[in-house]
């Protein structure tokens, strides 16, 4: 619009009026979708609600550079993006959430599937998304709400999940990873190989795990399994009598002292870890990374009974449509494009589509990050910080390795509200 | 808060009247009634629109049926059973919302008394002994510092200084009063407590040091000429006179703390359970209803106490 007053000289009024003139017509001759003025003027600006995990300057900023879009983050707790998808599904275009929760979203109706046969890369997802295995074939655990269990709906405008394949996707997965607990190797001193550590008495007064009610669940009924004091039919989709079995041994444990703090976000879990308030406690991997940054020691703990896992991506708003929406699918193509992709690999995390990431890194990048090879160079941050030094390996190797390792996933389950009620009378004990 | 939104809307009216008397015979065409009407009009449109519509939604969304994942507006009291569910089954041992409430209002109790004790003082101390009003202004500012860093930023200093490695820790480890670090600092009652009183402090000063600022100093050389000692002073004349102060003050003071859950969860480590910490996580969990009714009882609670406060001492009297 400036553009335009300032080379034609006319007057705001003159240009308001012939604009506003010009939308009548287009309005009254029923060509306004199809009017190129307007919709030049109009910049592509799509809101993006996540939380901070995909959301790096660098990546929106290449988007730019690349595609034109301007991406406008909208960062939330996970709760709070959830809670913002119910009550305001209109002040957000493109949606950035875990798939635990859409057993949540999906049957408030406030989401757009997005149509398979758009997605460039879609054939090209990695398996363990749409078959619940590795590229090796190695079978993923599925208890939880697994991606591939919520992956596809029925029809377009459906609220039910299909069993099988269909073309309407619930969520384009971006980003995943394997989560397990983060120890102080140097204050800690032993080898720690089990969940069963957490409630170690060893360890009392110095254990932490997070306060997110769906999730720290999950650790605590890895916790419990690894004790033997209880199998779980469906860790991620616990009995009441299971609940209660889970959080009475959790509630006895803080009643013998054995948490120092619960946490709620990134910068908490790093801060106890670096001031050496807790040594053992969940954690998430660029966690560990930020703490290591620091230069204090901290490991990714492998531990034989696997991993947690989590996974998110990206779907619309069902306010979203006509233009918009085909910004949405520029934008998500783009995001499997590659560069995001490896920008994500890069912080430890796992891009959606291995090929594509792949050709955006350097070999001995991929080696390190996907092949749990050791380290050929220096191991260095998106942002050109030093992660490791040469010969380092990753924390629990490689994708394969660590993928293949995957017991659980983040969940929401059928009793989720008992769940959430017992949760806080665990916080309050 | 709300209460003292109230004494404000109380004292409007006096003020603005002073001010009018330049329009005074026009308005004096109007009947009286309507211009002050007029005159507290913005203010009641805003409460009304700000906090009473908004507090009618609370208490009818409390009374709303919920699932997963939306509101169901049927009248139901789930909201308010599934908060107490149990709790009588397992009398006499009380249940975990009940000690929730009572841990709430035992910290709320101890910030108020420990506020109020450090508030007095400092408001006497600004009143009494500071005769010249530049440094009065000047010291009073001073007891803003605390507000001139974001809320979050002054709970967070205190983690480095009271953690187990923290200042205080390392202080007195290396002094050798202590062998080993003292846990309690930090990620307890103490250091809510601490934090809480740190941060609020301020609202207890500034109320007090205004009702004793009024006080005639007549009266204190009268009670004084009349042989009373520095106690007798202080406990039948300042403190009597101070009471509008002290009570406002404390309304702060409680209304904050009962609600607050940020303080609290940062400073007691995610481990203190508080009333407004069980609203959050309803919310988190996308159930509504039960936040509006686990909301409506902090509200009546702290209306009780308010209630009783201003029993002992009638504010409006006093203004």
């Amino acid at each position: 619009m400036t553009e335009t007053t300032k080379k034609t000289g006319v007057s705001r009024r003159t240009l308001l009026k012939s604009t506003a003139g010009l939308a009548g017509l287009a309005a009254g001759s029923g060509a306004i979708t199809g009017f190129p003025y307007v919709m030049s003027a109009e910049p592509k600006v799509l809101r993006y609600l996540g939380t901070a995990v995909n959301e790096g300057d660098d990546i929106s900023k290449q988007c730019l550079k690349d595609t034109g879009i301007k991406i406008e983050y909208i960062t939330a707790t996970t709760d709070d993006v959830t809670k913002r998808v119910m009550t305001q599904p209109n002040s957000f275009d493109v949606l950035d959430t875990e798939y635990f929760s859409l057993k949540k979203i999906v049957p408030s109706g406030n989401i757009l599937a997005l149509d398979a046969k758009k997605i460039k890369e879609f054939d090209n997802i990695t398996p363990v998304f749409t078959k619940g295995e590795t590229p090796g074939g190695k079978k993923i655990g599925g208890q939880g709400t697994a991606p591939w269990k919520v992956l596809y709906l029925e029809g377009k405008d459906s609220k039910k999940f299909a069993t099988s394949a269909t073309e309407f996707v619930t969520l384009i997965p971006t980003v995943y990873n394997a989560d397990t607990l983060g120890i102080r190797p140097d204050i800690i001193k032993r080898p720690i190989n089990s969940w069963a550590e957490l409630l170690n008495p060893e360890f009392k007064g110095k254990a932490s795990i997070l306060n997110i009610p769906s999730i720290g669940i999950m650790d605590a009924a890895m916790v419990v399994e690894a004790t033997g004091k209880y199998k779980y039919a469906d860790k991620g989709n616990m009995t009441k009598e299971e609940i209660d079995l889970t959080m009475k041994v959790m509630t006895e444990a803080k009643k013998a002292g054995q948490f120092r703090a619960f946490w709620k976000d990134f910068n908490e879990s790093v801060n106890l870890m670096a001031s050496g308030e807790t040594v053992i406690q969940s954690m998430w991997s660029p966690a560990v990374t930020k703490v290591r940054s620091m230069g204090i020691a901290c490991t990714f703990q492998p531990l034989k009974e696997g991993y947690r896992s989590w996974a998110s991506g990206f779907c619309v708003s069902k306010g979203v449509s006509g233009q918009k929406l085909d910004w949405a699918y520029e934008f998500v193509n783009w995001f499997l494009s590659g560069y995001a992709g490896a920008y994500l690999n890069r912080q430890g995390y796992y891009s959606a589509v291995l090929s594509t990431a792949k050709a955006n890194m350097e070999p001995y990048e991929w080696a390190y990050w996907m092949e749990g090879k050791p380290a050929e160079k220096d191991i260095k941050a998106p942002d050109g910080s030093l992660l490791e030094k040469a010969g380092a390996v990753r924390d629990g190797g490689s994708y394969e390795d660590r993928m293949g390792g995957v017991a659980c996933w983040n969940a929401v389950m059928d009793e989720n509200d008992y769940m959430v009620r017992k949760w806080n009378e665990f916080i309050a004990a | 808060m709300d209460t003292s939104e109230d004494i404000l809307q109380q004292a409007s009216p006096d003020v603005v009247r002073g001010s009018e008397t330049g329009r005074a015979a026009k308005a004096a065409r109007l009947s009286p009634s309507f211009v002050s009407w007029l005159q507290a009009g913005p203010m009641m449109l805003v409460f009304l629109a700000f906090f009473l519509i908004p507090l009618v939604f609370v208490v009818i969304v409390s009374f709303w049926d919920y699932n997963e994942y939306q509101l169901l507006p049927a009248f139901s009291g789930r909201g308010y059973t599934d908060t107490f569910e149990g709790c009588i089954a397992q009398l006499p041992d009380l249940c975990t919302i009940a000690k929730t409430y009572l841990k709430t209002l035992k910290l709320c109790f101890l910030v108020w008394a420990i506020t109020l004790f450090i508030g007095f003082w400092v408001a006497y101390f600004l009143a009494f002994h500071i005769k010249s009003k530049t440094w009065q202004m000047g010291l009073s500012l001073l007891c803003t510092i605390p507000f001139w860093t974001s809320n979050v930023i002054r709970m967070i200093a205190w983690i480095p200084l009271l953690g187990r490695n923290g200042l205080v820790n390392s202080g007195l480890m290396k002094t050798g009063l202590i062998g080993q670090p003292i846990e309690w600092l930090l990620f307890s009652e103490f250091s809510v407590v601490l934090a809480l009183v740190h941060l609020f402090t301020f609202f207890m000063v500034v109320p007090i040091f205004n009702s004793m600022i009024r006080i005639d100093k007549s009266l204190i050389e009268a009670a004084y000429d009349a042989g009373a000692t520095g106690f007798q002073t202080l406990v039948n004349v300042i403190i009597p006179l101070a009471k509008p102060g002290i009570v406002i003050g404390s309304i702060f003071v409680i209304t904050i703390v009962m609600g607050d859950f940020i303080t609290i969860g940062v400073m007691g480590g995610q481990q203190i359970a508080a009333a407004g910490k069980i609203i959050e996580t309803r919310v988190n969990a996308l159930q509504f209803p039960a936040a509006a009714a686990n909301a409506v009882i902090l509200l009546v609670i702290t209306f009780l106490i308010i209630t009783m406060m201003s029993r002992i001492v009638d504010i409006k009297k006093e203004l």
